[in-house]
């Protein structure tokens, strides 16, 4: 390394240092500051009342409904988002540009609206005579339609890249498309796939806005944690609301750095 | 891989199949039931005084969000693209969070901060200043929400991009601002574009952070989502209906706008 690299360096390491001082400081304020107070008010009431708050029957069955909607919401993802991944990439039809741009769709609507579009279809007032509101299944409608983009977003780039002089490899060697799916295509997606459904879980951990109308919220069977969340809130319970919080955070928390180890071995797996 | 032609057919069903009836039926039915009384009922609906109020609110929310999450978006981005420390992936990790934790865990996050009972909560109220049921708190709970969008976009084409242009206008004298002007802005600018167009449809969405700071003051601190929620909640389906068929069509908008600017973005 000489003298003359060490200086020209120099002032891009000046501006840099401010951007990560200016950055750190914006994430504390922002995101740090709040996030801390959840943790350590949780504990305003003391070690008892945090225990009591998180293992209440109501907390204990909304968080294990939470957990188990969104494990079925993130499975069913990985199949159909895959499938639409194939059929985008290795498709051809008229208007898949059009297909292709509306995948996007539930992150640009409104949660709120994509819960009373749901609730029209298949509420009550439901044209087609299907009518699912307030029940479990319903939530399950609700986080497949928010979440439905991730998997899509996440496979279909691997896709396009996928060797297809790999597969007629395969075919010449006399392999059957099922082998060659199922030994050359899906290990390849499988990395973008377990992302994908892993981003999916996160988000529907923690979605309010589409549920709140169509689960009903009805206690010990179709509540979800986040509103029974809001439910405390409401009832001016702000702290055991925050105990109830800390756990649902560490589920996201534990979820976000799993996708994160599942990134680095994606990407050693590629080399 | 060549699927044969019933397979092929088949897969396509399927895909469209549930497409249809989980996102395209649902939505066109909101449409269709908006417009059943007619548009002149429409108009009515979403031009009543708390109505316009809602939509300016959302606006002007919306408006503070996408400024300071992009200016703030792209000094993030630059930190972790062009900074060499150690411990970057904690900045990197923490500029996620928002995106993994529940919106009703923020709007009460802010309650703990700045509530009447919060760590700052009393020293706010003897300056006179309401952040919880009023509209910082809205601000507040919006920039969190949208935080990592702009972010999220222009990183990886700083790093697409690379610091030699940089490092050669800088040997060249140029000062670190027209070095950031002239070179380092023009290369990101579809990205910022993305990201901005991303943060807006977020920040126009919001309901779950903003639901629990906003106290829902009909005419002062309510959003467009938060008026479709209370109009579904007094019976008013039609009333509902209207906002939300509003909000629908700026999604589709976004929708248009993120099509074109992935293409172009793939051009450049």
């Amino acid at each position: 390394m000489s003298a003359v690299a060490l200086t020209r360096r120099r002032p891009a390491a000046r501006s840099g240092a401010l951007a990560l001082g200016i950055s750190t400081l914006w994430l504390s304020v922002i995101v740090l500051l709040p996030l801390a107070a959840v943790v350590v008010r949780s504990l305003d009431g003391g070690v008892g009342d945090f225990w009591d708050a998180v293992s209440s029957r109501q907390a204990v069955d909304a968080l294990r409904f939470t957990v188990l909607v969104s494990l079925a919401t993130a499975a069913i993802d990985a199949v159909t988002g895959t499938l639409l991944a194939w059929v985008l990439v290795r498709d051809r039809f008229p208007g898949k540009r059009i297909v292709n741009a509306l995948i996007d769709l539930p992150f640009a609507l409104p949660t709120i609206v994509a819960g009373l579009t749901l609730l029209a279809l298949y509420g009550p007032t439901s044209p087609l005579g299907i009518d699912i509101a307030f029940t479990q299944g319903a939530v399950l409608l609700a986080l497949l339609f928010v979440t439905q983009p991730f998997v899509v977003r996440s496979v279909q780039p691997v896709l396009i890249e996928v060797d297809r002089e790999m597969e007629e490899a395969a075919i010449s060697l006399g392999a059957s498309n099922r082998t060659v799916f199922l030994r050359i295509i899906l290990p390849n997606l499988l990395p973008a796939i377990l992302s994908g459904a892993g981003l999916a879980f996160a988000r529907a951990v923690g979605e309010f806005g589409s549920v709140v109308l169509i689960s009903g919220n009805v206690p010990f069977d179709t509540q979800v944690s986040s509103v029974y969340i809001f439910k405390l809130i409401e009832s001016d319970a702000p702290i055991s609301a925050a105990a109830v919080s800390v756990v649902l955070l560490l589920v996201s928390v534990l979820v976000l750095a799993g996708i994160r180890l599942l990134g680095r071995w994606g990407a050693r797996h590629d080399r | 891989m060549t699927v044969s032609r019933p397979w092929q057919l088949t897969l396509r069903i399927l895909a469209l199949g549930w497409l249809l009836a989980l996102l395209l039926a649902p939505v066109a039915l909101i449409f269709y039931r908006t417009f059943e009384p007619g548009i002149g009922a429409v108009w009515d609906s979403i031009t009543t005084p708390a109505a316009i109020s809602a939509f300016w609110l959302t606006i002007e929310v919306s408006a503070i969000a996408v400024v300071v999450n992009t200016v703030l978006g792209v000094v993030m981005a630059l930190a972790l693209a062009r900074g060499r420390w150690r411990g970057r992936w904690v900045l990197d990790a923490i500029i996620d969070l928002p995106f993994a934790i529940s919106p009703v865990v923020v709007g009460l996050s802010l309650i703990l901060v700045y509530g009447t009972t919060g760590w700052f909560g009393r020293d706010l109220a003897d300056l006179g200043i309401r952040v919880i049921f009023s509209v910082p708190g809205i601000v507040l709970a919006t920039v969190f929400v949208t935080l990592p969008f702009v972010v999220r976009e222009v990183t990886p084409v700083l790093r697409e991009v690379g610091d030699e242009q940089e490092q050669a206008a800088a040997t060249l004298g140029a000062s670190g601002w027209q070095t950031f002007w002239r070179i380092t802005l023009p290369s990101i600018r579809w990205g910022i574009a993305y990201g901005v167009v991303l943060t807006t449809a977020r920040a126009i969405g919001e309901f779950g952070a903003v639901s629990v700071v906003s106290g829902k003051v009909s005419g002062e601190t309510e959003t467009l989502t938060l008026l479709v929620e209370k109009r579904f909640a007094n019976f008013d389906l039609a009333g509902a209906y209207a906002a939300s068929a509003l909000l629908a069509a700026i999604a589709l908008l976004t929708l248009l706008i993120m099509t074109t600017f992935n293409r172009r973005r793939e051009e450049a």
